[in-house]
């Protein structure tokens, strides 16, 4: 089963409809997918660098195109780190740890008790779109969640070359 | 005179090759452990050279295990199997690895197997022997059973007196004569409290039960007729299926059921990598997940002054996907296991976790033991979810499993998002609660226990593509149903005042997570009625993704001395459907002012007295948002707005939305100025937040200074107590002085178990099983 450009369009903008949703659920999966799903995304950006590996829906890491280094990079054009770093160290934060905090987001009774969890909220210090929300217990060391092996991936799971990386 | 007899004792040769169960087990698990294939099953005979029949194999035993569960379960009158289907059948081979399963709970594809392994190990063919006809039945959770309401009957088959596979059933029971009623009741805080605990006991010969075993069973649980109907429906079961693999022997011949029965494994393992390489993406995930313990409070009732205190379980979890597709996960840092009910056994960790991967990664009829060999755990020993002392309770096991699973949705959902599948991406799951429990004597004028099932329809987490499904499902059942409220009514002693979608309930998101729904339900010709609560208060399970929120939190809300028997008598108001709005309450205007109410945070209470004509809220939860909620679509918050399952003030503050109401209540967003207001609050977040590492400098000091709150400082320490690898890494985040340390001594809590522990295996004559890196 494959699909076309358009439908990979329309599935990343939310737009797909729901008889193709629900053969992309349930059919084996497409393989031509990742690279589809590239070209759709790469059309959307204004930057130039080259999307290696989307990491959330304003969040990707790039091939820088003037150095060829490989780092994280907001949609809005923000370099946040090299791509084995952990972007939210770079970021900026908005802790929810009292109640006041969590009565503008939940109504009354709905929200963690601050004593036991906080909300740390992540931004894009250029544009200010919410990268994530973690919700751990004060003193949670910030985590660094996820570590892609892009080379493996890319060469051994969808026979796709590697772009180039410099050092 | 009393002669003795060797009949019981000795080699039993019930494989008719010279081993015993044991010797032939070892000899598949070395086979396993030296090839890297199932059994040494580098090649599939049968599936390759007949692939067809092999197929039809597959076909025949798999629709004869859910014909199975369909027909046995129409046996069962209480509605947690007849009507949300808590009841799954498995087939096993002679050494008790899964064959196949049949739909329903899966979890349990391990659980069984695990009982089977214990009576290999312990030499149960010397004693008490296993013959053609035997039953065993078994919930012990200290060898492998999520909790005690989950009761197993195992079977085994044999073929021309040759023992070749086994069988199991099991339902979950409304009731196990634990120290409160309810299957999954609270307050206990050790296994001397949970219930009947039965131990791979044989308790029928010949396909009848024994007596002694029906006299004992029926009068050490509150529901006795539910409880014999629901074992007439695993036996019901179990003899199904044992007759099915008679006929497919007849038919097939002995030769390729056997084969069949290894093979199917190994291609289970194999299937497993093969589905990890289609749909996910080879790296590391560190996700971590919580959930409240706070048995502080007045309203937890327990027998153990060392059991008082408000703890967190933790779970943090690195999944590490392999280029060759196989995966590992790891638990290392998890919290100690606690003196209450919601620790687990490491097999209802291994195996539980395939019935969240079969609504996930593998949706597939083919689930067996081959995801296990395809899988490493390593759960330390310990830990909430690997125990190392024999008195841990586990009664709501599930109350972390949850939690802790919500974690894995996480890391999966990374995985399927970057590769670009984005309609698999699920930002987590509910934490199934609030468990309305409780007993007394009921509307017929019998002891009854009552444990509504309502929570396996919470929402669900979003998905990268579209919203969370409304009040739909539970991880731990895939084929959740809320159940009727005419059948609710009958089997428990509480009138539905209310049904309704809860607002706000789902987390916030450009996507948001499934709403949950709440339940007004007024005690109703009861008599000597109690009933408690059981669920996530202080703290969220669940995480939102991606810039998405969590799920609320759950609350209480109960009320007592309602004067409604008289205001139903003079037709005055009553309290009638949602809580939609708890800041802005309706119930008690339409209760006698002088009622006494409890609304709060506290979900985990212990049986508490009910009148009747009393009241009480049960409260399902919602599933977690994905991504930045000022990218939702303005016209889907205006759906929400107008089906009430948004307040107003909410959808101004947390998406940005900028709308008007009509004279007939029908609300309308403005999306222009919707977009003007969201660029404006994405300046006043960045005024607001500062750079990480700043913030980091005066949490920092807040850790030096010990400046957190008891149940926070306690979590830490069981973990830093377990790890030193967790403590490393900690106090290398933090930069904190070498001499820095955390103990449970200095928390001024009680602290049994902290240092003085014993584990089953240290009982004489018992053997446990471990199937997991400690």
């Amino acid at each position: 089963m494959t699909y076309t450009n358009e439908q990979v369009s329309h599935l990343v903008e939310g737009t797909l409809d729901w008889d193709t949703t629900f053969r992309m659920l349930s059919m084996p999966k497409d393989n031509e997918r990742f690279g589809q799903y590239l070209a759709a995304l790469q059309s959307k950006v204004s930057f130039k660098d080259r999307i290696v590996l989307p990491l959330s829906p304003h969040m990707y890491i790039v091939q820088s195109a003037k150095t060829k280094q490989w780092v994280i990079k907001c949609d809005c054009g923000h370099e946040f780190c090299d791509y084995t770093d952990n972007w939210k160290m770079h970021a900026l934060i908005h802790v929810r740890d009292t109640e006041e905090a969590m009565a503008e987001i939940y109504p009354k009774l709905m929200a963690p008790d601050t004593n036991w969890q906080v909300y740390r909220e992540y931004f894009c210090p250029t544009c200010g779109v919410m990268h994530d929300v973690e919700a751990p217990t004060p003193w949670y060391p910030v985590i660094h969640d996820f570590e892609p092996d892009i080379e493996a991936f890319y060469k051994d799971w969808v026979g796709l070359p590697v772009p180039e990386r410099a050092a | 005179m009393n002669m003795m007899t060797n009949k019981e004792v000795g080699f039993a040769d019930l494989l008719k090759n010279g081993q015993t169960l044991k010797q032939f087990r070892d000899g598949i698990l070395e086979r396993t452990k030296t090839s890297g294939h199932y059994n040494g099953l580098e090649k599939l005979e049968l599936r390759d050279s007949d692939p067809i029949g092999y197929e039809k194999l597959f076909s025949k035993l798999r629709g004869g295990l859910v014909h199975a569960r369909e027909t046995a379960k129409k046996i069962a009158a209480s509605p947690i199997v007849e009507q949300e289907g808590e009841l799954c059948f498995t087939l096993y081979n002679a050494v008790g690895d899964c064959v196949l399963t049949s739909t329903g709970i899966i979890i349990h594809v391990g659980t069984m197997g695990a009982a089977i392994k214990y009576m290999i190990e312990n030499n149960w063919e010397g004693n008490p022997g296993i013959n053609p006809g035997d039953m065993f039945t078994n919930n012990d959770c200290s060898i492998g059973n999520v909790h005690p309401c989950d009761i197993a009957t195992i079977v085994p088959i044999f073929w021309e007196g040759r023992l070749i596979g086994w069988v199991g059933g099991v339902t979950h029971v409304i009731d196990t004569g634990a120290v409160t009623p309810g299957s999954m009741s609270t307050g206990q805080t050790q296994r001397f409290g949970d219930g009947y605990m039965i131990t791979c006991r044989k308790t029928g010969i010949n396909d009848e039960p024994l007596r002694d075993w029906l006299h004992e069973s029926q009068r050490s649980v509150r529901t006795p007729k539910y409880w014999i109907l629901d074992e007439k429906t695993r036996i019901a079961g179990c003899h199904m299926i044992r007759e099915l693999v008679e006929d497919v022997i007849r038919a097939d011949g002995i030769e390729a059921y056997e084969k069949f029965a290894y093979e199917v494994i190994e291609e289970g393992r194999r299937g497993l990598m093969n589905r990890i390489k289609a749909m996910t993406l080879p790296g590391k995930y560190r996700k971590v997940s919580f959930v409240d313990v706070p048995f502080k409070h007045e309203d937890v009732q327990v027998s153990n002054a060392f059991a008082k205190l408000d703890s967190i379980m933790h779970s943090p979890c690195e999944m590490t996907i392999k280029a060759d597709g196989k995966w590992r996960l790891d638990f290392e840092g998890a919290s100690r296991w606690g003196w209450h009910t919601f620790n687990a056994h490491q097999v209802a960790f291994t195996s539980g976790i395939w019935v969240m991967m079969c609504q996930t990664l593998v949706p597939t009829q083919r689930i067996n033991d081959g995801a296990y060999f395809a899988t490493e755990f390593h759960l330390p020993k310990g830990t909430w979810c690997n125990p190392d002392d024999r008195r841990t309770g586990h009664a709501y096991a599930w109350h972390f499993l949850v939690s802790g699973w919500s974690a894995l949705w996480r890391g999966l959902s990374q995985s399927y998002f970057s590769r670009g599948y984005l309609e698999e991406v699920n930002a987590g799951n509910a934490n199934t609660s609030n468990w309305l429990q409780g007993g007394g004597i009921n509307q017929d004028g019998e002891i009854h226990a009552v444990n509504s099932f309502e929570a396996s329809s919470c929402g669900t987490g979003a998905c990268a593509v579209k919203d969370g499904l409304n009040h739909a499902a539970a991880i731990w059942n895939p084929e959740g149903d809320m159940g009727d409220i005419e059948i609710w009514e009958m089997a428990e002693p509480l009138l539905y005042m209310g049904r309704n979608v809860k607002a706000n309930s789902g987390g916030y998101g450009k996507y948001r997570g499934g709403c949950g729904f709440e339940t007004l339900r007024m005690v109703w010709n009861a008599q000597d009625w109690t009933m408690f609560f059981m669920g996530n208060g202080f703290m969220n399970s669940d995480w939102g993704m991606m810039g998405g929120y969590p799920a609320a939190t759950g609350y209480r809300f109960e009320a007592h001395k309602t004067g409604l028997e008289r205001r139903i008598a003079n037709g005055e108001s009553l309290p009638l459907g949602g809580d939609i709005d708890p800041a802005a309450p309706t119930y008690e205007h339409n209760i006698d002012a002088t009622a006494r109410i409890k609304r709060d945070k506290q979900c985990m209470t212990t049986e508490d007295c009910y009148d009747n004509h009393d009241l009480y809220l049960n409260y399902l939860r919602g599933g977690p948002g994905f991504g930045d909620p000022f990218d939702r679509e303005p016209k889907a918050i205006e759906k929400d707005l107008n089906e009430k399952f948004l307040l107003p003030e909410f959808a101004k503050k947390v998406y940005g939305a900028v709308f008007t109401q009509d004279a007939k209540g029908v609300f309308s967003v403005d999306a222009a100025a919707t977009q003007t207001r969201r660029a404006e609050l994405r300046k006043e977040r960045l005024a607001r937040a500062v750079p990480v590492r700043e913030w980091m400098k005066e949490e920092r000091e807040r850790i030096i200074n010990k400046h957190a709150s008891q149940a926070v400082q306690h979590m830490f320490a069981t973990s830093f107590a377990l790890s030193e690898k967790f403590t490393k890494q900690f106090k290398d985040f933090w930069s904190l002085p070498d001499d820095w340390q955390l103990l449970e001594t200095e928390l001024g809590v009680p602290s049994y178990g902290s240092k003085h522990r014993m584990d089953l295996s240290l009982m004489p004559g018992v053997t446990t099983v471990v199937q997991v890196e400690e």
